[in-house]
């Protein structure tokens, strides 16, 4: 039997790039017919598109290819060469003696504000020390710290609201941290215990709020960015929908590896393109696992991709707290103008410890260049030098800060590590929004046996026993 | 993909790993998780057999095959200064330098795509991924253009390229790193589609899948790569390849056909151990090696001995390798069954974190021998 399987006209079925023809928007009413689809376009869009339209005038001094507007014609032929143009700068506004440099520069936080992120820069780097250990010890599966890259995620948070988007990496702890996490919420999702709002179902360090409107962490490198660009289109739409709802900007957080997957530059194309209210904020430490950034690319940096996708851009000194704050400020101001627009970020800074708890960066670094760079800059010293020389923290501060907040840590840590289990009922939820006909017969099954066997089955380290599995 | 799992670092601190996860000492890790990476091989015995790691067999057939064509290289994400993310690649840098053993960008999907380009041009790549679940970021170039490139060109363009990386189970590392792709890879007219489980079947599938001039998909698996096998001695010759679509019988049996492939195969040879044990059935237990082209005829012969069949695969069950296998046996040599064909399976769901959860979405020992028994009326 020879059966024909079209469920689309052949026209519709191939890509015409550059052109945005009816036929590719129609849907074909009867299967397998091979009509061409020919509905006119409406009145409204032919118009636009007549108005957008350009032709070339003769003896014009400019290009006036659809492609490139502004370009002037020139009569030498040229290549341009990247080693021309000058690297893009580092904005700075304080040294790493803590010494202000950007005379324009005034901190905009009280003390004590300032002294609560420098807390939660410390609080990340203590808790990083202990986990690390502890998962050395064996009461951990995994970690992954973010010693040295604090300052780009706590201040970069601190300049935006509540209400904002974030979608991170995985090595954005001072996000969460900044934005309200409790370092039980954080212990909670590394033990996988039943207050985990993950239900222990992901690796340690993938962290995810509802309340504090940041996205679960997800495993594959860089899906996060054009989800990004989504969201910030998503958040654009509903403004225009309901001019009540408060201005919103979407922060998207990735490494200078994960800027090397198609994903980034779809995000980014994407994102332009469609005008979205996002910020796209690149750690570039300097590594990815083991690939240092000169195999990864041979560019200036990220930063200079920006550009080439006409997005506003700018290269921070990730060190720099109040730097970092500054250009995240300003950032949520341009990325809201003219109905909203992306912004790029690139932090600069160096990943001080090893990438995860499975690997030993010392087999394709010195030791050397860590010590040296531990040495010379690190962005918690840096704001501690500017605050003790403002005179709103001392020896003895720095000292009953570190105590206390080990303190607190290892308190949360021993509570989340007693804490139950998530309800053995979790096992069938969320596989999809209902429970199917099948996973609830299975629940029934499991049920039944747990009520005929009751000696046999322990279910002590579950929250609520075999009482999660009634309806 | 995701960088942060350093995979080789972890087998190497298994014993760290089963302290934090008390499961990774049950049975379902024991035979392979738990197994020493740093095995060295042993001295010949007198037959001429050495043991030898699916590490050091992967190892092995890769330098030969760069040692003896100057077409070969392979590229990857780690493969060349790091060793390669689980050391498969150990030793290849230094010794062909860094023109046959590349680092690339993290750019699945640009990396293959060179290496598409590059068999498109004659070359003979070796693609590596750091696993086959990053590999989703360049399926589009393995399916589209590495798989269909010789039959859109006309025949003018034929693409020698091997893909390979680990794939399916593996312990601890969650949903998005723990998927089976053969039924994936296996349904695609164009590709050749392998999976070995022993150290020979590592080396010469690998050897095969080099040589080949289509492009070749090898679905190794992570927990394998510290396992050791006795290697015969032709086996570890420089001229041994494994043909593709021929399956091996691993046991003989009349009682029943086990047919599996990859770290299954393993489990298998074990339940059917405990199964004449406990009841003295003879379990047949078939090694298919090769996914695409699969070898029915062996599959036939053997149902037509012992009259029952059963698929064991540790993908998801719908659409599956196992649901091929009882499909064909169904169409080839129904009337030769005296029960219905059954398949072990990974579990329908996406895998879970939680150990235990995690080893019971995939086939275990006891499962496979209890199925079996069931099979078997015992």
């Amino acid at each position: 039997m020879k059966r024909i399987r079209l469920s689309r006209p052949p026209s519709a079925l191939l890509r015409r790039p550059g052109t945005q023809q009816p036929a590719l928007l129609c849907k074909s009413t009867a299967l397998g017919s091979s009509t061409r689809c020919s509905a006119p376009a409406p009145a409204q869009q032919q118009q636009r598109r007549h108005a957008s339209s350009i032709s070339q005038r003769p003896d014009s001094k400019h290009v006036m290819f659809p492609g490139a507007v502004k370009s002037a014609f020139i009569n030498t032929m040229r290549f341009e060469q990247p080693s021309t143009y000058p690297a893009l700068a580092t904005y700075r506004a304080v040294d790493q003696n803590g010494a202000v440099v950007d005379p324009a520069f005034t901190p905009d936080l009280s003390d004590e504000e300032v002294v609560k992120l420098y807390r939660d820069m410390l609080t990340v780097s203590i808790m990083d020390l202990i986990m690390f250990d502890a998962q050395r010890q064996g009461r951990l599966s995994f970690y992954m710290v973010s010693a040295g890259e604090e300052a780009v995620s706590v201040a970069t948070a601190s300049a935006l609201a509540k209400e904002n988007v974030v979608f991170c990496q995985y090595r954005e702890q001072g996000v969460f941290k900044q934005r309200g996490f409790t370092l039980a919420d954080f212990m909670n999702q590394l033990f996988a215990n039943q207050k985990d709002p993950g239900k222990g179902r992901n690796m340690p360090v993938h962290y995810g709020s509802k309340e504090l409107n940041i996205h679960t962490i997800s495993s594959p490198l860089a899906t996060q960015l054009p989800q990004a660009s989504g969201a910030a289109y998503a958040l654009k739409i509903q403004r225009m929908q309901d001019p009540s709802i408060p201005e919103r900007v979407v922060a998207a957080y990735f490494g200078e590896g994960a800027a090397s997957e198609g994903d980034f530059h779809a995000a980014l194309n994407i994102a332009a393109t469609r005008s979205c209210p996002v910020i796209f904020i690149c750690r570039n430490n300097g590594y990815a696992i083991s690939t240092p950034t000169l195999e990864q690319y041979r560019g200036d940096g990220i930063a200079s991709r920006g550009l080439g996708y006409g997005i506003e851009t700018i290269r921070v000194d990730g060190n720099d707290f109040w730097a970092v704050r500054e250009t995240m400020k300003r950032a949520r101001e341009l990325a809201l103008q003219d109905g909203g627009k992306p912004v790029l970020i690139e932090a600069m800074t160096y990943r001080v410890s090893h990438h995860s708890t499975s690997d030993d960066s010392f087999a394709y670094r010195a030791k050397v260049e860590v010590e040296d760079w531990k040495r010379r800059d690190n962005p918690i010293s840096r704001l501690r030098k500017w605050m003790e020389a403002k005179g709103c923290w001392d020896e003895n501060k720095e000292k009953e800060a570190r105590e206390s907040i080990r303190r607190d840590v290892l308190k949360a840590f021993s509570e989340a590590e007693r804490e139950k289990k998530p309800p053995i009922r979790t096992m069938f939820e969320d596989i999809y929004e209902e429970l199917t006909p099948d996973l609830r017969n299975q629940m029934k099954e499991l049920k039944s046996q747990l009520e005929r066997y009751p000696d046999e089955y322990d279910l002590g380290e579950f929250e609520g026993g075999r009482a999660s599995l009634d309806k | 993909m995701s960088r942060y799992l350093r995979p080789a670092a972890r087998l190497a601190a298994t014993a760290r790993a089963s302290a934090v996860r008390p499961a990774a000492t049950s049975s379902f890790l024991s035979r392979a998780a738990v197994v020493p990476s740093q095995q060295k091989r042993t001295y010949a015995d007198a037959s001429g057999v050495k043991e030898y790691t699916v590490r050091e067999a992967l190892n092995e057939a890769l330098a030969e095959e760069l040692e003896a064509n100057p077409k070969v290289f392979i590229l990857g994400e780690e493969v060349a200064q790091y060793n390669g993310a689980y050391k498969v690649t150990k030793g290849l840098l230094d010794r062909f330098g860094d023109k046959r053993v590349i680092d690339t960008p993290i750019t699945e999907s640009g990396f293959t795509g060179l290496a598409v380009g590059a068999a498109l041009s004659g070359l003979h790549p070796v693609c590596e991924f750091m696993t086959f679940n990053f590999a989703m970021q360049a399926i589009d170039q393995v399916v589209n253009s590495a798989a269909k490139t010789l039959y859109m060109s006309g025949g003018i363009q034929p693409c020698n390229i091997t893909f390979r990386g680990p794939n399916g189970f593996a312990a601890g590392v969650a949903a998005q790193h723990s998927q089976d792709y053969s039924a994936w890879y296996g349904s695609v007219p164009g590709l050749k589609v392998v999976s070995p489980w022993s150290a020979e079947d590592a080396k010469g599938l690998l050897k095969a899948a080099i040589r080949d001039p289509n492009p070749v998909v090898v679905l190794e698996n992570e927990l394998l790569y510290g396992q050791s096998f006795p290697m015969s001695e032709a086996a570890q010759k420089d001229d041994f390849v494994i043909p593709f679509g021929k399956a091996k019988i691993e046991r003989a049996g009349k009682d029943l056909t086990i047919v599996s492939l990859s770290r299954c195969v393993g489990q298998s040879l074990v339940a059917a151990e405990n199964l004449k044990k406990k009841y003295g059935v003879e379990c047949e237990v078939i090694n298919l090696r090769s996914v695409k082209p699969l070898d029915i005829e062996t599959i036939v012969k053997s149902v037509k001995k012992t009259h029952r069949l059963m698929a064991v695969e540790s993908g998801f069950p719908a659409f599956g390798v196992g649901a091929e296998i009882l499909a064909l046996t169904m169409e080839y040599a129904f009337d030769y069954l005296d029960a219905p064909a059954q398949r072990v399976t990974g579990a329908d769901v996406p895998t879970p974190y939680a150990a235990k959860l995690e080893e019971m979405a995939f086939p275990t020992e006891p499962l496979i021998e209890q199925y079996a028994a069931k099979l078997l009326r015992l």
